[in-house]
């Protein structure tokens, strides 16, 4: 049993979750995700660490209520408990001396970018960070990317909130205006990550992204996270989740990402 | 006296039942069955069964005592050798093992059902399972006081491993990844061959004998080995099993709505998919589903996707029924269950609709060749052979390779080209303390030659650490 020490609402149906877990508090690097079934009957699913304490041994995750589990997630509150969480998983992001990097975080995918952005900059990287939100009443961690970033680009796309338009545009306006871009990274919906990687393409800047497959064991066994990478199987759990973006096949990504869509609806 | 030719036949659900539920198959002896069954074993003196068995249970003696209706002490001496004889008594492939062995197969009788006679004394010790039953005998215990040994994976060959270190006297911490103990014998068996309550119960004896558990760990991300070094273990044992699932590498694989069988398996065994929605994790319902290999496993599949309502299921096999590695009893009872075999045909493509869902299986008809390095005869496509399957739902059995974690975490530890961890014959590693056996070290193979892996590597660690 994990224990919540905290929780409450970043936007609506945003949730941040404080939980204890000491163990994988001490191992975490930005990048690695944890897998969490919430109860007996539940799934296993797998959540990006949003951030992690290891002196209090607490890990943060963040997360949007978009099926049964998260659904579950958001039904718990302070003093409850989760049942399982394994963590944690994947291989930690590359975190080198890059130079000028830029980090995308579209929606939830906002929350994995402030371990990774804190971490680059901790190497001595100049951080660009680009975050996205549909409106002004979805933008969270904006003071939280602030301190971690060298500049902050906040972008809606209602115009609700600083720049009307997609965090692509914002790229796209940075990639035009001729500054040397050393690396990106890109972690959101599968067609924000998917568009990013077309526009840095053009423009040949080394951009990984960090990929949302379904799991079930998350642990190198099932094969059920598996993507096409430069035409070859591989498995997120394992060799991700991080991947070079301008080698993932996104059509695959998004269309297995529907596997159960007809499963959830009839719920 | 002459023994009777035949065995006493073990009753089971009818085929046209049992593809409706996912209860056990096969009900088990009753006392009297398996009276009848003890009295025809003809109490070898040179016990050729038992040379037949990977962890050497002492057979014609637990039957003896069978005989004698001491069912606490026939259960006892299988539990020297094998702590968990429920699944081994069930999922054992006996007829190449110690039924293989038996005399009265030279004398044109069945062999004694040895496994069957297995599963009623472990049925039975578990329905007259008192709290504490067990306790490890303390004169055991000299030299090995002080000492601790921690087990990663809790499957066959992780539990085995822990039963005959406690026995030893060490202390005996096992570490699961997953939420729930078992390893293969809860998210690969499925429950109608294995039901998930009886692998609970004989883990409750090991607990009972003092193994610590612990869920939720994976060795190698929550901690690495040295780890485990550093919070003062003293050696360690690496159980942990199969690892990421093969596909062919043929298009369409990528498809959805096309399994691994480790997915598919886990999903409805470990996850309870078949109780959707009332259990939250889902799995396609095919109607006609192909799956691909010929092993236990890909019977396995095509059993529970029958299960699951398909109205066809077919299983594609690049050999011929011949060389089928899955045991023999399983064939039958998939035939019962109205399981469509190709055999010698081969997939090479799958199609998608729109949506990337799969709904054609290309296949190509196969011949045989000259045996390859396997012993089996090699499989040639025939040119211009192909055909189409509509299918709905594709499993793909043809294998895993081992866990890859501890491979790519723990320095210094060797391990072979397809990823095996090196380890001689006792499950000794590269590593010094650290030993390895099952799957991990020997690729896929069975619960019992686990068994007998982590049983050599407790004996071996025992050495280890009295120096």
């Amino acid at each position: 049993m994990i224990a919540i020490l905290d929780k409450y609402p970043l936007a609506p149906h945003v949730y941040y979750m404080l939980l204890e877990a000491p163990l994988i508090a001490a191992k975490a690097q930005a990048g690695q995700f944890v897998i969490v079934r919430a109860a007996e009957e539940g799934e296993r699913i797998p959540l990006t660490i949003a951030d992690y304490d290891r002196t209090r041994g607490t890990v943060v995750l963040v997360f949007q209520e978009t099926g049964k589990t998260t659904r579950l997630l958001a039904s718990l509150h302070q003093g409850g408990t989760i049942l399982d969480l394994l963590g944690p998983q994947g291989n930690p992001t590359e975190i080198e001396r890059f130079g000028n990097t830029v980090v995308i975080g579209g929606g939830i995918g906002v929350a994995p970018i402030f371990p990774l952005a804190r971490a680059l900059r901790e190497k001595g990287n100049t951080v660009t960070a680009i975050v996205g939100f549909r409106s002004r009443e979805y933008v969270f961690w904006e003071e939280k990317m602030a301190q971690v970033s060298n500049r902050l680009v906040m972008t809606t796309n209602d115009g609700s909130y600083g720049t009307k338009g997609f965090v692509t545009d914002a790229l796209k306006g940075l990639l035009d205006s001729g500054e040397t871009i050393d690396r990106v990274f890109a972690i959101g919906p599968a067609l924000m990550m998917k568009a990013v990687a077309e526009a840095t393409k053009e423009k040949n800047i080394k951009t990984i992204v960090s990929l949302n497959s379904l799991m079930v064991c998350g642990m190198g066994m099932c094969g059920a996270c598996r993507v096409t990478v430069e035409g070859v199987t591989r498995f997120t759990c394992m060799d991700g989740p991080d991947f070079d973006a301008h080698q993932v096949d996104f059509d695959v990504l998004i269309k297995r990402l529907e596997t159960y869509t007809c499963e959830e609806c009839g719920e | 006296m002459k023994p009777e030719k035949k065995s006493v036949p073990m009753r089971q659900q009818p085929a046209d039942e049992r593809i409706r539920n996912f209860d056990e198959v096969p009900l088990g002896y009753s006392e009297e069955e398996s009276l009848s069954e003890a009295f025809r074993c003809l109490q070898c003196v040179n016990k050729p069964c038992v040379n037949g068995c990977p962890v050497r249970v002492n057979i014609p003696d637990f039957i003896k005592a069978l005989r004698e209706k001491n069912f606490q002490k026939a259960v006892d001496i299988i539990r020297e050798t094998d702590m968990l004889p429920c699944v081994t008594g069930r999922v054992c492939p006996q007829e190449e093992q110690c039924q293989a062995f038996c005399v009265l197969n030279k004398m044109g009788a069945d062999p004694i059902s040895i496994g069957r006679l297995e599963r009623f004394l472990g049925d039975w010790a578990l329905a007259h399972k008192k709290k504490q039953e067990y306790t490890a005998d303390p004169d055991t215990t000299i030299g090995a006081k002080n000492k601790k040994v921690a087990v990663v994976g809790s499957g066959p060959a992780g539990l085995t491993c822990a039963a005959e270190l406690i026995k030893k006297g060490y202390a005996v911490t096992v570490f699961e990844g997953f939420h729930k103990l078992g390893g293969v014998m809860v998210y690969g068996i499925p429950e109608f061959r294995l039901p998930k309550a009886i692998v609970a119960k004989e883990i409750s004896v090991l607990k009972d004998l003092g193994v610590q558990f612990m869920t939720n760990v994976l060795i190698g991300r929550t901690l690495t080995i040295e780890d485990l070094f550093k919070k003062g273990f003293n050696a360690v044992f690496i159980g942990a099993g199969a690892g990421l699932p093969n596909f062919m590498g043929i298009p369409g694989e990528h498809l959805n709505g096309v399994y691994s069988a480790n997915e598919f398996l886990t999903r409805v065994n470990l996850m309870k998919a078949y109780k959707f929605p009332e259990y939250h994790t889902p799995v396609k319902r095919g109607e006609r589903v192909v799956v691909i290999g010929g092993g236990n496993v890909a019977l396995d599949s095509a059993r529970t996707a029958k299960r699951l309502g398909a109205n066809h299921v077919y299983l594609v096999y690049r050999r011929s029924e011949q060389e089928m590695p899955a045991r023999e009893e399983e064939i039958i009872r998939a035939k019962e269950e109205e399981i469509e075999f190709y055999f010698l045909t081969n997939p090479v493509k799958y199609i998608g609709d729109e949506k990337g869902f799969v709904k054609q299986a290309v296949c190509i008809k196969m011949q045989l060749g000259e045996p390859d390095a396997s012993g089996r005869r090699s499989s040639h496509p025939v040119q211009g052979s192909e055909f189409t399957i509509d299918v709905d739902e594709v499993i793909v059995a043809i294998g895993n390779t081992p866990n890859p974690i501890l491979r790519i975490t723990t320095p210094g530890l060797k391990t072979k080209k397809r990823g095996e961890i090196e380890a001689d014959e006792n499950g000794k590693t590269s590593l010094p303390g650290v030993f390895a056996g099952g799957d991990i070290v020997t690729g896929a193979a069975t619960v019992i030659t686990a068994m007998g892996a982590g049983k050599r590597a407790a004996t071996a660690i025992d050495e280890y650490l009295r120096g």
